[in-house]
């Protein structure tokens, strides 16, 4: 594999693991509305409105058009815009993405992606602001990312668009500049289902999901400076789960942390303490703890909303409790 | 089974049936009605738990079968049997699959709702009421985008029309000019709601100048009127004009499902009656053929055929086995992807 | 049913209200003084105005995220509206809600929607309660363009028409959802054709024309009210700003800047009915004294913002449910 790389932004990676994707195999397409000016729009420069399906607002048919067309020979891309939009398309997700290939026996093949921006933190209230990432957990047949880093971003949605499962890609908004050095080789793929240790430590697992990481490492860092080696895991892919990389963390450290921006009941981080606690219970030292947001609608004035998050200070809080 | 010589042979150059082609037309429309016979008798004695006839609305279905391809898709609905069973799909698979048995289509994992036989272009039966609709319109779109001319028609009853899904579906395919028949089996009845108590305005086709396309009615117990209606909208689709609504005024026998209560009658006796001695697509088939020449000796012999090939398939069916509970996984996912042994940080 | 005399004024007002408080708005948010994103109605005030001088004080509306002119329109006061764009306390949501959901339930609005269609199966409810309590009472669905293709509206308008429900569908047709024209999202562009399919009348109006916004919702509010049923109102309309404030468009334009010069200069919703209140025999004093008492409003209304205060976050958990029990968070 080549070790050419260069710095892209995580918005970018975005752009451009679509555009070598689309660039390597025909009948990859993309749909979603506005494409053309949110961030399918440099692709207008390689691909024209054959491939690039600008869309009316109808959420749960295009998503369905999507899966159709992925039952017939094509492998498309589909952007539902921001997270919060995704329930809208919801039933065609979960009743025949997820289901097809099962229900029939395995006579079809649903080789689709959805894609979903979490936009939160930036005042947009209650309709525009979630994390809906635990509900598809729920449902077997999908396979789910949350990646946090540019070159997660980008070999995550290379390798969910050469994946022949139905693949959600939840991406997060707050990440789009976050820029890092990320590989130029149009091969280079990042393994869905396995879980990065990003920080090794000794002292305590932080587990990080989707888009918490930059808070996950500034707390690690600070830990650090006061003498406390954290591990910090980036989950990277919630199904199927990376149970293996969890547990030989906690095996060491024997203190999980584990720190989700959704919403804290049946939250990720609920999964993830369940599996720790079942198959790591002996490994443990001390109760595990979620760093999770609260079980309330996101409020628009930014006086409510902003404590909502996952923050250092409640990270590292979370820590002392169990040291 | 081998598949029939479809539209190629099925009309002539004005679209009408060629005589072979309503001889088939004929053995299809008695393949599901034997079929359906025979499963509701065996369901109700315990054998099998339940199903959704579609007798009653053979023509429809085989009417728009005729009118096309081996390689055109097509999806449907929970009441799933009739339409692989029109689009010339072997029955044992079928019955197996209406068992739960491992030989059943989907290896008993799909069910009656569900009889998706993907060798006859069938790519999803949905329970799901207007799940299949942006299936189909998918279909259109991936035929579209490879540049085949291939087509997509798209099965449903009148209470999807309702959905939200068939709205959303008929503009995006009207908007690229998608191949898609979208094609409603107008049954009257969904479940026991009347079309007038469900619908602001009675006629599905009605709604399709909204979003500028044409809508077409058709007496759906009237095999050749389906399929000249059905051929005319498969060549507009192939040519590259878009898609068109067509629906199909038909008539369900039996009850939505095998076993449903109904406590307050939704129809009455009289109409039931009415449609099975002056409306049956069979019979009015047979008259039909008699125009072209076609025999009783002819007819019975396709019955005697038909008979046979049904028992078969339920024999077939009991004596195969049940799927291995050790392979509940399999068909979850497909083969994963192999990575280079070096990536993974 | 024209607009009648002691309305006109009132017209006006509530016109150059929207058209001042969203000015404004707009300069605040740049300045940084109001969060998120904006939305704003410049350009649609006639097609949302006519519409709500047709309702009664206890007639229910929904909206959209285009939210702020819904309220205005229906005549609430600015100041709540203002503090909740600035996210206060004192905000018609109590700095809940925000720029897209500036729902003021005192002028009877059930809900400002930023879920595309999310409101349309609302008021068709509001109208099935309507009906189911015997009241006399209407709702107005305002939606966009863009929504007339989300299934909801589908499935919404069917049942409004099936049972006749008191519903009035308001579509404020600006041409473009953020930038998608209606004639590649639409696979016929008339909205109002779409009527038929349902089994209820479709009326086309010059969105711009407040007097004939007023008419045909008048119109089809008295059918409503004596049984008849729901009606499918089109208002062609447009849009001044950008879908938000400053969403950068990249690329080819998707409208011409001509389109918009000739909307802005010759299509004037308020300029084109200052005309017909000078032509019907109001005295440029009258009107003058009219725009003053707007800027003041809106002066008033931003003061108001700025001296209230933020909500406190021991607060959070208030309004989740009919009554909130506190929980911490860790």
């Amino acid at each position: 594999m080549s070790s050419q790389a260069r710095e892209l932004t995580y918005l970018k990676a975005i752009v451009e693991a679509q555009r070598e994707e689309m660039l390597r195999d025909e009948r990859v397409i993309l749909i979603g509305e506005n494409i053309d000016i949110y961030g399918g729009s440099p692709l207008f420069d390689t691909f024209d409105e054959k491939r690039l399906r600008n869309v009316p607002i109808s959420e749960n048919s295009f998503a369905g058009m999507g899966i159709g067309a992925a039952l017939t020979g094509l492998r498309p891309i589909v952007d539902l815009t921001i997270a919060s939009f995704v329930y809208l398309a919801a039933d065609q997700i979960i009743n025949q993405a997820a289901k097809l290939r099962y229900m029939t026996g395995g006579q079809l093949s649903v080789p689709i992606v959805f894609r979903a921006c979490t936009y939160y933190n930036i005042c947009n209230a209650a309709q525009h602001s979630d994390r809906p990432y635990p509900f598809f957990m729920n449902v077997p047949g999908l396979k789910i990312v949350a990646p946090a880093t540019p070159r997660d971003m980008k070999g995550l949605l290379k390798a969910a668009i050469r994946d022949d499962d139905p693949v959600l890609v939840f991406e997060d908004m707050n990440l789009w500049t976050q820029k890092a050095e990320v590989p130029t080789d149009p091969d280079f793929l990042v393994p869905i289902g396995k879980a990065d240790v990003k920080i090794e430590g000794s002292d305590v697992t932080l587990v990080s999901i989707a888009g918490c990481l930059p808070r996950v490492m500034g707390a690690a860092h600070g830990l650090r400076a006061g003498g406390i080696a954290a591990e910090v895991v980036d989950l990277r892919t919630l199904v199927p789960m990376d149970r293996q990389t969890l547990l030989e963390s906690v095996a060491k450290t024997h203190r999980a942390v584990i720190i989700d921006n959704s919403h804290r009941t049946g939250s990720v981080a609920s999964e993830v303490s369940a599996v720790i606690a079942e198959e790591g219970f002996h490994s443990l030292r001390a109760p595990i703890q979620r760093v999770t947001t609260p079980d309330v609608q996101i409020p628009y004035s930014a006086a409510l909303e902003k404590p909502l998050y996952p923050s250092e200070e409640r990270i590292v809080a979370a820590v002392k409790r169990v040291l | 089974m081998p598949h029939e010589q479809q539209s190629s042979e099925s009309s002539s150059s004005q679209g009408r049936l060629t005589r072979e082609a309503a001889l088939e037309g004929y053995r299809r429309m008695v393949r599901i009605r034997r079929f359906e016979e025979e499963a509701m008798r065996r369901a109700t004695a315990g054998e099998f738990s339940g199903m959704h006839s579609s007798s009653g609305q053979e023509a429809a279905i085989v009417g728009a079968c005729l009118a096309l391809r081996d390689d055109d898709y097509i999806t449907g609905t929970h009441r799933s049997h009739g339409h692989p069973i029109g689009k010339g799909a072997d029955l044992k698979p079928l019955m197996a699959e209406l068992y739960g048995k491992a030989t059943g289509i989907c290896r008993g994992r799909g069910g009656s709702m569900h009889l998706a036989d993907r060798k006859v272009g069938i790519i999803g039966e949905s329970a799901i009421v207007g799940g299949g609709i942006p299936l189909a319109t998918g279909a259109g779109l991936s035929i579209q985008v490879r540049g085949s001319d291939q087509v997509s028609l798209c099965f449903f009853g009148d209470g999807a029309a309702n959905q939200g899904t068939f709205a959303e579906s008929l503009n995006l395919a009207a908007i690229w000019k998608l191949p898609v028949i979208f094609f409603c089996e107008n049954n009257l009845y969904a479940i026991s709601t009347p079309v007038v108590k469900s619908h602001g305005q009675p006629d599905v086709a009605k709604r399709a100048g909204g979003f500028g396309i044409p809508g077409v009615i058709v007496d759906g117990q009237v095999l050749s009127e389906v399929y000249e209606a059905t051929a005319a909208a498969v060549a507009r689709a192939r040519s590259g004009a878009g898609p068109t609504l067509i629906e199909a005024k038909t008539y369900r026998y039996d009850e939505h499902c095998l076993g449903l209560q109904v406590p307050i009658a939704y129809r009455t006796a009289e109409e039931l009656a009415a449609y099975r001695s002056q409306k049956d697509p069979l019979s009015l088939h047979r008259a039909e053929l008699a125009r072209y020449g076609v025999n009783a000796g002819d007819v019975a012999d396709i019955e005697k055929k038909v008979a046979a090939e049904v028992a078969e398939a339920v024999s077939v069916a009991r004596e195969s086995p049940f799927p291995d509970p050790a392979e509940v996984y399999d068909y979850l996912f497909s083969n994963p992807i192999h990575y280079p042994p070096d990536s993974g940080r | 049913m024209s607009l009648p005399q002691h309305l006109k004024v009132e017209a006006y007002r509530r016109m150059l209200r929207i058209r001042r408080f969203e000015e404004e708005g707009t300069r605040l948010f740049k300045e940084g003084q109001i969060p998120g994103a904006y939305h704003g109605s410049i350009g649609q005030e006639a097609a949302i105005v006519g519409a709500c001088l047709a309702l009664k004080d206890d007639d229910a509306m929904t909206g959209t995220h285009r939210s702020h002119g819904h309220p205005i329109g229906k005549g609430a006061d600015l100041k709540a509206l203002m503090a909740e764009l600035m996210g206060k306390e004192s905000g018609i949501c109590k700095g809940r809600g925000g720029s897209m959901h500036l729902a003021d339930s005192s002028v009877g609005i059930i809900s400002e929607s930023a879920i595309v269609g999310g409101g349309i199966p609302l008021a068709t409810g509001v109208g099935l309660s309507a009906k189911v309590r015997r009241t006399q009472q209407v709702c107005l669905c305002f939606f966009g363009d863009g929504a007339v293709n989300q299934g909801t509206f589908h499935e919404s308008l069917n049942m409004g028409s099936l049972w006749q429900l008191p519903v009035i569908y308001f579509c404020e047709n600006n041409g473009y959802a953020i930038v998608t024209s209606l004639a590649s999202s639409h696979g016929q562009p008339s909205i109002v054709a779409r009527a038929q399919a349902y089994g209820m009348p479709g009326v086309a109006v010059d969105g711009q024309d407040v007097t004939a916004v007023y008419d045909a919702t008048s119109e089809a509010t008295a059918r409503a009210r004596r049984g008849a049923g729901p009606t499918l109102i089109e208002a062609k309309t447009y849009r001044y700003d950008e879908h938000n404030v400053g969403l950068l468009v990249p690329g080819k334009p998707y409208r011409s800047p001509a389109e918009v010069e000739e909307y802005r200069t010759r299509r004037d919703p308020i300029v084109l009915f200052r005309q017909y209140l000078m032509a019907d025999g109001f005295t440029e004093a009258q009107l003058s004294a009219v725009e003053s008492e707007v800027a003041a409003a809106v002066s008033e209304a931003i003061r108001f913002a700025h001296e209230s205060p933020l909500p406190s976050p021991e607060k959070l958990f208030e309004y989740m449910y009919s009554d909130s029990p506190a929980v911490s968070v860790k």
